[in-house]
């Protein structure tokens, strides 16, 4: 457990007055208020830095206890005794930012201080989780059920079909649990959709390119391909080109929470030309090429 | 007491500590939208996660009302730049699979 230096935090001086500190602490958490810096994980941590920096110099009793304790953090118990033997045992009530709670004090803090050391009895509500969920593209074809845990809890979520990359949800009450009696906060899952190899997405369309041979593609014939959702058998026209891009209507991604609305699939025609011909296919290229 | 998706202004206020009236000049301002049913001013649920914002963005930070309008426009713009960068994130990361 490391010394945390609560005047540099605040950016003060260790004769700063209380109104200094205060004044300090104020301009520190206009900048660094997790409401004003949503899903910023640095600025929340920080926050948390200059509101226990503030707990402790905003309060005459605790300062005067860091001061004398402070690097020699491992005293504080004797102190602490010394202390309840003289009768004395609330510390003052300090303002605290509603984003706090217990466990969001360093170690070095409950060494010195203890826990539970906040005395506030408003109801706060609980802090917002965020979670990464991973899918494969063909996870997002139909809607889904997934079992996760978040801090231990089970939670069974639906995954509506076509959710994108980087969209999030947000889970009414799955985030921490509220201070006195306070409501939960919420979880916020993002989506992370990885590429598919075969496939790219924009929007609810897929393209993929297909392989046709010289001759299907010369003069006309069946093909079968994979989809996300399974095979799929097309019509090649005869005299079809090189890049050559069809839409097949229906079969790309589900639109998200739109039932029976769906993108489309493009398919670019990748025509594939002979090698390693033998004689005889080389004969009839060259019959068929003084035809032209 | 809740009615359906709804909270009435006093619980809200009872809950926070706070007097009724920032509520009401939060509704003048625009900030939030209240409703009146059997006589019951209600805030719709959906707008507890932002009402609660501006509820410690004032008492905690003491961000006046036109503070309070500014910030509340400017994180609807970031939030709509955030979903933007996504988007073309996606479409950009299609291109390049190419």
């Amino acid at each position: 457990m490391e010394f945390i230096d609560y005047y540099k935090v605040l950016g003060v001086d260790k004769s700063a007055s209380l109104d200094d500190i205060k004044k300090a602490y104020r301009k520190l958490a206009r900048k660094l208020h997790p409401d004003l810096n949503p899903n910023d994980k640095t600025a929340h941590l920080k926050f948390q830095q200059i509101n226990e920096a503030n707990e402790v110099l905003s309060d005459p009793e605790k300062r005067k206890k860091y001061d004398q304790y402070g690097k020699d953090w491992k005293q504080a118990d004797q102190f602490e005794q010394h202390r309840q033997s003289q009768g004395r045992s609330q510390y003052g009530d300090g303002k605290e930012f509603s984003y706090g709670s217990d466990s969001d004090f360093s170690d070095f803090f409950e060494s010195l201080f203890g826990r539970g050391q906040r005395s506030s009895q408003t109801k706060f509500r609980g802090q917002d989780y965020n979670a990464e969920l991973k899918l494969a593209l063909n996870d997002v074809m139909a809607t889904k059920q997934e079992t996760f845990t978040v801090n231990g809890k089970n939670i069974r979520i639906t995954i509506p079909a076509g959710v994108e990359n980087g969209q999030v949800i947000k889970l009414k009450g799955y985030g921490s649990p509220g201070v006195n009696g306070g409501p939960a906060g919420d979880l916020f899952i993002s989506f992370s959709v990885a590429d598919d190899p075969r496939f790219k997405r924009s929007g609810n369309d897929l393209y993929t390119n297909v392989d046709v041979e010289l001759y299907t593609a010369l003069l006309g014939g069946d093909i079968t391909i994979e989809t996300l959702t399974g095979k799929l058998k097309l019509k090649v026209n005869p005299e079809t080109q090189n890049g050559t891009k069809i839409r097949v209507k229906g079969k790309g991604v589900p639109v998200y929470k739109k039932e029976g609305e769906v993108g489309d699939l493009y398919i670019t025609y990748n025509i594939k030309l002979p090698t390693n011909l033998s004689e005889e296919q080389k004969r009839l290229f060259t019959e068929l090429s003084k035809l032209n | 007491m809740q009615t359906g998706e709804m909270i009435t202004v006093d619980e809200f206020c009872i809950h926070h500590n706070i007097e009724s009236s920032f509520i009401y000049s939060l509704k003048e301002s625009g900030l939030i939208e209240i409703e009146i049913i059997e006589e019951k001013i209600m805030i719709p649920y959906e707008q507890l996660s932002s009402l609660e914002r501006i509820v410690r963005l004032y008492y905690e930070l003491g961000i006046n009302l036109e503070g309070l309008e500014t910030i509340s426009y400017l994180l609807q713009r970031m939030n709509e730049m955030q979903q933007e960068i996504v988007r073309l994130n996606n479409r950009l990361r299609a291109y390049e699979t190419i």
